[in-house]
């Protein structure tokens, strides 16, 4: 590989400056998957349809495989691993595993990184919405009953905790 | 399915974009989202050996709004429609169709100057634009060019654009606030490419009615005065405009594109507009 073109990139990966040389040719999630070992991220169709190598780019769903790595000079990256410590994904977790919501988890990562979009950017979506919006996401064993569900858990139990009263507490630790 | 090797530039004006691809000999290639093009590059469809980003051009991003027109650039996203962050021109004719766009993924990076340079006849922009009459604009090496709608799609995957040009941006007459429209995509999964696309825009206040049959084998057909089909769109009335668009009476085809057209006007006569 040592006559192919490299060019340097930079770019921030789970919130860690990364400096590198890639091909240009090098999609995203080859590069995630290659050079920084974050294998949570998921290759599947490699054509942009599945949805397993969906991240974050910039605060948006991206998919990694259809992505030149070169293209994200200076973005901020998020892959799964990049949510250990997140709590609105860590509730998502625990739905996935309550309403089985996977069953081989090959196309989890993608699903999660889409469902923590949805419950942000969507909180008032009903079960048809978020069908729809999954709709980029294939899953091919436990089908798509139980991640709606889980999906659906999450925004009940955040809509409940928005409807309930403040206490005196919780308005003290919020100020 | 990797893509074969290329070498990757990302100028900061249309200018050094123009210059880079013209000085490239043929082999170089605008990429903006890369949504289309990344798919066709990794299944070796194609094989550009320079790509061009023109992401890095902050003028592509840009609306600018005329007074009776609009201009919207060729690099703002689906997502940005979707989400009314750039001016609305159209009555939320274009954020209504972004949202049908692929899946959300896609949206985000996925630009309306991407789509309508790529030129699937079975994707959304390239025929709302048809329906929508509007004005294509490039930069090329001699300069800024426009090419009216009725230029633009010269066949699948082929439009006006020579192999230097780039496309900037869109000039879109503005829907009237009263003007009704309604849009219908037949497609088997929420996201795929379409099998027939339909598109009725009423502007009475602008004196335009115009339907659309999208999703052929090429350029879209359009109606250009749809005013009797709105009132009667009974499929003897239907039957002259869907032979006119090349479908073959009893094909699968001519039915999607039939049902699509009368669900696009049950919908502008129920509802005024697509419920949101």
């Amino acid at each position: 590989m040592s006559d192919t073109l490299k060019k340097p990139l930079q770019l921030t990966v789970n919130a860690a400056p990364v400096a590198a040389f890639v091909e240009p040719r090098t999609h995203l999630a080859d590069f995630l998957r290659e050079t920084q070992m974050l294998t949570g991220t998921n290759i599947g169709c490699e054509q942009g349809v599945c949805g397993a190598c969906t991240v974050m780019v910039d605060g948006a769903p991206a998919r990694s495989c259809i992505t030149p790595a070169i293209a994200c000079a200076g973005a901020q990256v998020r892959t799964i691993e990049g949510f250990d410590d997140d709590a609105l994904m860590n509730e998502l977790r625990t739905a996935f595993s309550a309403e089985h919501a996977l069953q081989c988890g090959y196309c989890t990562p993608g699903m999660l990184v889409t469902a923590r979009d949805i419950v942000m950017r969507l909180p008032d979506a009903d079960d048809a919405r978020v069908r729809v919006e999954l709709s980029g996401n294939l899953c091919r064993c436990t089908g798509y009953v139980g991640i709606v569900r889980a999906i659906r858990r999450v925004l009940d139990a955040r809509r409940a905790a928005a409807a309930q009263p403040r206490t005196v507490a919780s308005a003290a630790a919020a100020a | 399915m990797k893509a074969a090797v290329f070498d990757y530039e990302k100028p900061q004006h249309s200018e050094d974009a123009v210059r880079l691809v013209a000085a490239s000999g043929g082999i170089g290639k605008y990429v903006a989202g890369s949504q289309s093009l990344g798919p066709m590059m990794n299944l070796r469809f194609a094989q550009p050996e320079l790509l061009v980003d023109v992401r890095g051009i902050a003028a592509l991003r840009e609306c600018h709004d005329e007074g009776t027109h609009g201009v919207l650039g060729a690099g703002i996203t689906h997502a940005q429609i979707e989400d009314r962050v750039v001016d609305d021109y159209t009555q939320g004719l274009m954020a209504y169709v972004a949202r049908g766009i692929a899946y959300r993924a896609v949206r985000n990076r996925g630009t309306l100057g991407g789509s309508l340079a790529h030129a699937d006849p079975a994707a959304d922009w390239i025929n709302v634009m048809s329906g929508l009459d509007a004005e294509f604009l490039m930069a090329g090496p001699q300069g800024a060019r426009t090419v009216k709608s009725a230029d633009w799609m010269i066949g699948a995957f082929t439009t006006a654009l020579e192999p230097e040009d780039m496309l900037t941006g869109v000039r879109i007459r503005k829907l009237s606030a009263s003007a009704r429209w309604s849009y219908y995509k037949f497609n088997r999964k929420p996201g795929e490419f379409a099998e027939a696309i339909a598109l009725v825009i009423d502007d009475a206040a602008a004196g335009v009615c115009r339907a659309l049959i999208g999703a052929l084998d090429g350029a879209p057909h359009l109606i250009a005065d749809a005013r009797a089909l709105v009132a009667d769109a009974s499929a003897a009335a239907l039957e002259p405009h869907l032979l006119d668009a090349g479908l073959e009476a009893g094909s699968y085809e001519y039915q999607v594109h039939r049902v699509a057209l009368e669900r696009a006007i049950a919908a502008l006569r129920t509802h005024g507009r697509n419920p949101q």
